[in-house]
């Protein structure tokens, strides 16, 4: 295949660019400026803004028990093909699932034992 | 369903087996141990694990296969760098268990996560498959980025990896594109022919010039991925920062290793498999070449920091060892091989004497305050003088000969104007090396720099990558008589 | 060339300064006051052994003089060689002899100049050091090897102008000697890599037996290559400019490394590898590598003519002979050329020392002006001074008449009579200046700074000046028709010279010796009688364009400032006035200067902000895909 057919995309690209950039470059140069804190403020359309989500706090923990579950959810999933798959891969399949589990279960431990799953310090 | 079982021989991969085994044992093992003991044994598994890495690696000289679904190849040049890696990989070990000796960030993960990222850098150099290119990379990328914010009590590192996480990300994402853009064009993403497919290098010979637009368009993006691996401009500016932030023995580790294990790729993937493609990818790589030599050079010049400025001068040797890259000639292959294997120790020795002046908390890395330390510590000045003598490529230094080799290389393809550039660039990098030297010899200081390490581990690597570097210089014949020989590829 | 039929002890003479390097910079401290005696003690026995091996090179027949040493080999890369291999022959050996055997003097000297120095052991370290590479890059059998001790020379000559680096001026002198060089070194550097491009091999064997096959073209470019190299080493136009300022650096060195040794590096070379040159087309390269040294040798001359600091006078008197030396490669006469390095040497190192036994003497001075009548209060110097004096200027039956004799007979010979008469002006003022420092500091009334209590110089000092000013004075003997001929010795080295024939010979001397005693006698009545005085203004009355320039050094230093800066000067006069202060000394802190400022400028990129950082990726990548998609369309 050839790229010719492409090079009008090239150039529209370019010149979007080109043309975004000068607008906003000619507007801050020419438009007049007079700031004030309420002008300043985001979502200036006469609500004044509240404290959003960073005001809310809960703790950390909550993310690594998440993400802990995530991993070893996800790679159980792994077991189902070999379930199915089960009778092509005979022996072999068994040993490389043994090694994979393994790997998994080193890593449980030391989840584990690095005090990952307590709850309370 | 049916489907044929691959055939699986895991001795392809025996090394990087030995590294994840010792570094699971690792993990496993400290989380059993009691909070509070001296963990010199961390440092011991780490080094027989990298031993063993070592026997295995070299096992497999004078080997050519491909393996594991052809997409492992297990050939002298892999083993090369493997080789390379680990030594690397078993300084830094030394290094780093004098840096964290009894601190508290002294745990199983760092040793560990330095084998995962060995292991992942030696995946690389024997790659033959895009997927296993990715796989690899990112097996290093991701230990590298927890290794560069390990310093958790300091803002700096946890920026820095924060910083060089979020770029590699990003980089990730361009390669894993140019991945897929390359798999559009040929249908695969298999280097070398055989088994039933292709492969890359199949595709070039069968195909007609005007089919490799799309993949001359992957081919760019592969650049992009891997230039942002080995600090090539533009794709450099995370370098200097997660230099400047990471514990210091990890700064050099990633200065050695991680350039070594993706110019490797480089070199199998551009100079052997794409090689019809050379006259699309040389340009890029030449412009590149030449903007990462010139600009590394230039901006080391005001560094205030040491570690920023050893960052800019590893930036300037990725560009002078693409030279020898985009010579794409046998002297080219195995020029670039010893560059990077000499230019790694020297660079690991230069690192070392950083660590154990700064020690943990990462002082003294101003080069005010190297202000006369040939009088306080002669040796380490001594040995500091070595490397920075052989960063700028001074005769009877390793530097000098890798420099040699990748120029001449390039002047034999006919690049003569690319290394005078390479060559005028250098001139420009003396400035800097020499004024590390002026402000250490020729600046008298009262304040009496001390070492803030002053383990036997350390000052040994110092020792031995000083030695390294003046034996290199001097008798370089074996090295480069073996670096010749790993020019065999599979291929 | 036969392989190792002789001089197995030649790598000792190399290894010995090396080990009393290696000794006094590891042990300084504890070997302390004797190690000036311990470096002298290496580079003595170096000269012994060196000795030894030119007899057992004599042994031989002559033709079969050459002998390659193999110590081992370097690289073996398929049939790509390097050895360290080490070449004795009859050019070799000869800078074997005068490097040791002037080297051992003025190290003997050291040891009474330098006793007060706090950093004496590092001192005799650098020196011996110095001795080490000047003697491998004499010594390479390749020019690989030849580029190491190139290098090394280069690194002592940085390390020992800057020797009292507490002073600005001795630190930023060395610093412009070492970036000057570098100029030079990478025309070297790429000299060499066309060479062993063209050749396929390193040896200086190989190459020169081989320069005839090469093409003219290519042999001229790199015949131009490695002359470039030899303007920065040998203080020729255009680089010469660090070489008087390298006077900031103890006297020793300035009559070790910048008179007697270093500077003759880039003569030797050409000698060494004279066929390169030879097989220029036309003999272009030849042409230009003479008429470069007469331009220098003349333009130096005239510049030494100003020059009221004593060891600046000696400096551009150095210049103006390496010039002469050039000149004579360039009329084929390689063996001249060596043989003129050899008396120049003598009575260079001669004079250089008695200028630093002066300046011992009177706490320091440098000024020629506020000298005189020294001769009969210091009766040693004084004496071997005027025997350097006479040699230079040219007075039958001293050295320096019979080498510069030979270069400009082997000119007329040649039938290049322009440049002899370039030699023979520079004769004239070579003479005439020479008599200005002569007279100026030692004849008249006893001028000498208050306070000051004069002696004359001690024992060590002494001990060289005598052996060097018997040799300024016999030593044309190396080349007396009928007695010894350094030139018939020579000719399996370099070639064979051509002499002009029949009468020719004793009226062009007989000339030389005319113009020498015209430009002493010049000397004397501007700068020896009691109304000198008012000559001289006369003079500057006549020609005050051509006193003012010579006095300002014809602002060379200047220009080359000037044209770094020119064209920045033109678009950005608003610099002007940051330019000008930072290139007054030159290309080199000009060049400095603008990396400095790039990089100031590129740094500005480095913002710190992880989102900056992205962007310049992407326009990476935008390029990157640019130019294929360009690329692709085309």
């Amino acid at each position: 295949m050839t790229l010719d057919s492409y090079v009008p995309i090239l150039f529209l690209i370019v010149l979007s660019t080109l043309f975004a950039v000068a607008s906003i470059w000619v507007s801050s140069r020419i438009g007049p400026r007079a700031p004030t804190p309420a002008k300043l403020t985001p979502y200036e359309s006469g609500i004044v803004p509240e404290g959003g989500i960073e005001k809310q706090r809960f703790p950390v923990k909550f993310y690594l028990v998440a993400m802990l579950f995530i991993i070893f959810d996800i790679e159980t999933v792994f077991l189902y093909p070999w379930a199915v798959a089960y009778d092509n891969l005979k022996l072999f399949g068994l040993i490389e699932m043994g090694v994979f589990i393994a790997i998994l279960l080193a890593a449980y431990v030391y989840v584990w034992r690095r005090g990952g799953l307590e709850w309370v310090d | 369903m049916e489907f044929e079982a691959p055939a699986v021989q895991l001795g392809a991969i025996g090394p990087e087996i030995a590294l994840v085994t010792t570094a699971l044992l690792l993990l496993i093992v400290d989380a059993f141990i009691p909070e509070g003991e001296e963990r010199w044994y961390l440092a011991v598994l780490a080094t027989i694990g990298f031993g063993v890495a070592i026997i295995l690696a070299a096992n497999q000289w004078g080997e050519r296969e491909l393996q594991l679904a052809r997409m492992v190849a297990v050939d002298n040049f892999a083993t090369f760098v493997k080789t390379s890696v680990a030594v690397f990989a078993v300084l830094t070990v030394w290094l780093s268990r004098d840096y964290l000796k009894r601190s508290e960030d002294e745990e199983s993960e760092f040793y560990a996560l330095l084998l995962f990222a060995a292991a992942g850098m030696m995946l690389m150099a024997s790659a033959a498959d895009l997927i296993m290119v990715f796989l690899a990379l990112e097996i290093f990328s991701i230990s590298l980025y927890v290794l560069v914010g390990f310093r958790r009590r300091s803002l700096a590192s946890q920026e820095s990896a924060m910083k060089y996480f979020l770029l590699g990300a990003f980089s990730s994402a361009f390669f894993l594109m140019g991945i897929a853009l390359v798999y559009g064009a040929t249908g695969t993403t298999n280097f070398y022919p055989g088994g039933g497919g292709e492969g890359i290098a199949g595709y070039l010979v069968s195909s007609a010039a005007s089919d490799v637009d799309l993949l001359v368009l992957g081919v760019g993006l592969l650049i992009v991925g891997l230039g942002f691996k080995i600090a090539a401009v533009p794709f450099h500016m995370w370098t200097p920062d997660a230099y400047q932030g990471a514990p210091s023995p990890i700064t050099g580790f990633m200065a050695a290793g991680t350039k070594f294990a993706a110019v490797a790729t480089m070199l199998r993937l551009f100079v052997v498999v794409l090689y019809p493609l050379r006259a699309d990818w040389r340009p890029i790589l030449i412009a590149v070449a030449i903007a990462t030599m010139l600009l590394g050079s230039v901006l080391a010049v005001i560094q205030e920091d040491v570690k920023r400025l050893l960052a800019y001068s590893s930036i300037a040797h990725a560009g002078f060892v693409l030279t020898g890259l985009i010579a794409a000639n046998d002297r080219g292959l195995s020029g670039s091989l010893f560059y990077l294997a000499t230019y790694g120790l020297t660079v690991l020795g230069a690192f070392a004497v950083v660590t154990v002046l700064a020690g943990r908390k990462e002082r003294n890395v101003t080069l005010a305050s190297y202000r006369g330390l040939f009088y306080e510590r002669p040796l380490l000045a001594g040995a500091l003088t070595l490397f920075m003598l052989s960063l700028a490529g001074v005769p009877l230094t390793s530097g000098f000969v890798g420099k040699f080799l990748v120029f001449g290389a390039a002047i034999q393809a006919g690049y003569w104007w690319l290394a005078v550039i390479g060559m005028l660039a250098s001139v420009i990098a003396t400035f800097f090396y020499l004024r590390v030297l002026v402000v250490m010899y020729m600046q008298e200081d009262d304040r009496g720099l001390q070492p803030a390490i002053t383990g036997r581990l350390a000052n040994s690597v110092v020792g031995l990558t000083a030695a390294a570097t003046l034996v290199l210089g001097i008798v370089w014949g074996p090295l480069i008589d073996l670096a010749e020989r790993a020019t065999v590829f599979f291929a | 060339m036969t392989s190792g039929d002789f001089g197995q002890l030649a790598p000792l003479i190399i290894a010995l300064p090396l080990l009393g390097a290696l000794a006094l910079f590891f042990f300084g401290r504890r070997i302390g006051t004797a190690a000036g005696t311990v470096a002298s003690a290496t580079i003595g026995a170096a000269f012994v052994i060196g000795v030894v091996t030119f007899f057992e090179l004599l042994g031989h027949e002559h033709g079969h003089r050459s002998s390659v040493v193999e110590l081992w080999e370097w690289v073996a890369a398929g049939s790509f060689r390097v050895g360290v291999d080490l070449l004795i022959d009859e050019l070799s050996m000869v800078m074997v002899l005068v490097v040791t055997g002037v080297g051992t003097l003025i190290h003997v000297y050291s040891i009474g100049y330098m006793h007060d120095d706090p950093r004496y052991p590092t001192f005799f370290a650098y020196l011996n050091l110095f001795a080490a590479s000047m003697l491998l890059l004499v010594l390479a059998e390749n020019v690989l090897l030849l580029y190491v001790g190139w290098e090394g020379v280069g690194l002592c000559s940085y390390l020992l102008i800057g020797f009292w680096f507490e002073r600005p001026a001795a630190a930023n002198a060395a610093k412009k000697a070492f970036i000057v060089n570098r100029i030079g070194d990478l025309s070297f550097l790429i000299g060499i890599l066309v060479l062993t491009t063209t050749v396929g091999a390193l040896s200086v064997g190989q190459i020169n037996a081989e320069a005839g096959a090469i093409s003219a073209g290519m042999a001229t470019v790199a015949a131009l290559l490695l002359f470039g190299g030899a303007t920065g080493k040998s203080a020729q136009i255009p680089l010469y400019v660090w070489l008087p300022d390298a006077m900031e650096g103890p006297t020793p060195v300035s009559a070790l490394i910048h008179a007697a040794t270093m500077v003759t590096a880039g003569v030797y070379m050409v000698a060494r590898l004279s066929p390169v040159f030879e097989a220029s087309s036309g003999d272009l390269a030849l042409t230009i590598v003479a008429w470069v040294g007469a331009a220098t040798a003349l333009f130096a001359a005239v510049m030494a003519c100003a020059e009221n600091d004593i060891k600046r006078v000696l400096a551009y008197s150095t210049i103006s002979q390496l010039g002469y030396m050039f000149l004579a490669h360039g009329v084929h006469a390689y063996s001249a050329g060596i043989f003129h390095l050899a008396t120049h040497a003598f009575f260079k190192a001669l004079m250089f020392l008695g200028a630093g036994a002066v300046m011992h003497a009177l706490a320091g001075e440098t000024d020629l002006r506020k000298m005189g009548g020294l001769r009969r209060v210091m009766p040693v110097v004084g004496w071997t001074f005027a025997a350097g004096w006479l040699a230079i200027s040219g007075v039958i039956p001293f050295a320096g008449f019979f080498s510069k004799d030979a270069i400009l007979a082997s000119a007329w010979a040649d039938g290049e009579y322009g440049l002899w008469a370039v030699g023979v002006l520079t004769a004239l003022l070579t003479a005439f200046y020479m008599s200005r420092l002569y007279f100026s500091v030692f004849e008249g009334d006893l001028v000498v700074p208050e306070g000051v209590h004069v002696h004359d110089a001690p024992v060590t000092m002494a001990t060289a000046l005598v052996p060097l000013g018997v040799l300024s004075v016999v030593g044309g003997v190396l080349n007396l028709p009928g007695v010894l001929t350094l030139e018939h010795f020579l000719e399996p080295a370099v070639g064979e010279s051509h002499v002009p024939e029949g009468l020719i010979p004793w009226v062009l001397a007989g000339l030389a010796l005319f113009v020498a005693a015209l430009g002493i006698g010049l000397g004397w009545r501007l700068y020896a009688r009691r109304d000198g005085e008012a000559r001289r203004r006369a003079w500057q009355r006549r020609v005050p364009w051509l006193v003012t320039g010579a006095r300002n050094k014809f602002y060379v230093d200047e220009y080359y400032g000037g044209l770094v800066v020119g064209p920045a000067k033109r678009t950005a006069t608003f610099f002007a006035d940051v330019f000008d202060t930072r290139v007054i000394d030159g290309v080199a802190n000009g060049a400095g200067w603008v990396v400095a400022r790039s990089a100031a400028g590129l740094r500005k990129m480095q913002t710190g902000y992880v989102r900056n950082y992205g962007l310049v990726y992407l326009f990476g990548v935008v390029l990157v895909f640019s130019l294929l998609i360009m690329k692709a369309v085309r």
